[in-house]
């Protein structure tokens, strides 16, 4: 490529080939198009989750008097209160805090892997990988704590009717959660935190895969003796990508 | 190190990781001030209005900073940032019209709290 270019040296430009397109390697302009394919996908649920909401019942009372039902979709902060070891106390929303705070912090140790690339500072590239990765199991232990939690549910349970093996029930104690009924609210509200949530985890778990495999391809050298990081650049992108989808699931899921 | 390495390795510029740094502490007040938001103002329009905005302003700063799209050529910024401008359209007005017109046609009615005419008519039932 380079010798044909070279001898055509003058010719390049924006319409005459031998640059890249919006200035940018192939690689990470790709990246950049599978992210916005990926925004897609999540705003889709994000649209499903909203419409379903606010087309479903609210709960306009008091929020000191509310009590979980079937019959209108839940508070949030009533629904997301537990913290691993504080079991009885009511700490809303400080777990979910916990979890954007490392989802962030990693998010933080990927720019400075990857600035660190850009120096060809190896050790502090395996050093903030490391980091990094940390960070995402971190973060995926921490929602198999709150899934755990949710799918069991608290010992008052609800009371609400039921459709079990073909049948109705009326008046069913229900305890925590599936896709079918839970005790927090309408049905489908935690289908959807499953499908949400759950595929927001699902990336999470790539990024920490694709983490590993990039950690140990700069701690080997490979990126050095390929003269660049580039690799780390790309799949730092897709990890803030992450980040971002959580910001936006943080908002609409636990806040609003 | 065993292999014998010419690669140069520069010094880290002090500036440009207190620069990462600051974005982190920004995007730390932000989530905050949502927290205090969140425990201090009823539930409401206006709250939902402060949260897309401070969501909003989360996302800029990883989007522009940490995925470095605000030093990106401008081409490449529209290209991903007008797509998304059209997203976030359809989710505002898929939200707002939409959902409150399906609410309203299907006659659903908000559970106020007080105690009389609070049971639910659910015609899937």
């Amino acid at each position: 490529m380079s010798t044909t270019a070279t001898a055509i040296d003058n010719k390049k430009g924006l319409w005459r080939g031998g640059v890249s397109p919006f200035k940018a390697s192939y690689g990470k302009l790709m990246m950049w198009f599978f992210l916005l394919s990926d925004a897609f996908t999540f705003s889709t649920l994000l649209v499903t989750y909203a419409f379903i909401r606010w087309s479903a019942p609210a709960y306009k009372g008091e929020a000191s008097d509310f009590v979980f039902s079937t019959e209108y979709w839940p508070i949030p902060e009533k629904v997301y209160e537990a913290f691993p070891g504080f079991h009885g106390v009511e700490l809303p929303l400080v777990f979910v805090g916990l979890m954007t705070f490392i989802l962030i912090m990693s998010s933080v140790t990927m720019v400075l892997a990857v600035e660190a690339g850009h120096r060809m500072d190896r050790k502090s590239v395996v050093k903030w990988m490391l980091w990094t990765i940390i960070g995402g199991i971190a973060f995926l232990g921490c929602q198999a704590w709150e899934w755990t939690h949710f799918i069991n549910g608290t010992e008052a349970g609800t009371i609400g009717d039921v459709v079990k093996n073909g049948l109705w029930i009326n008046n069913y104690e229900i305890h925590g959660a599936n896709l079918t009924f839970n005790q927090y609210g309408p049905p489908a509200f935690a289908a959807l935190f499953f499908f949400i949530t759950g595929f927001h985890g699902f990336h999470v778990f790539s990024g920490v895969v694709i983490n590993v495999i990039i950690f140990f391809n700069s701690a080997t050298g490979m990126y050095e003796r390929r003269g660049h990081y580039e690799m780390i650049e790309k799949v730092g992108l897709y990890w803030h990508f992450v980040d971002l989808v959580w910001v936006f699931v943080f908002t609409f899921f636990y806040l609003i | 190190m065993e292999q014998v390495s010419n690669v140069v390795v520069q010094p880290a510029d002090r500036k440009k990781i207190w620069g990462i740094w600051k974005v982190a502490l920004i995007l730390f007040i932000v989530t905050s001030i949502e927290y205090v938001f969140a425990f201090t103002m009823s539930k409401g329009m206006l709250l939902n209005v402060i949260f897309v905005t401070l969501t909003i302003v989360k996302a800029t700063y990883i989007v522009s900073e940490f995925m470095h799209l605000g030093h990106e050529i401008k081409s490449l910024m529209y290209s991903i940032i007008l797509p998304m401008l059209f997203i976030v359209w359809l989710i505002v007005s898929l939200v707002n019209i939409e959902g409150a017109a399906i609410k309203g046609a299907r006659g659903t009615q908000d559970f106020t709290g007080s105690n009389g005419a609070t049971e639910q008519v659910d015609e899937g039932h």
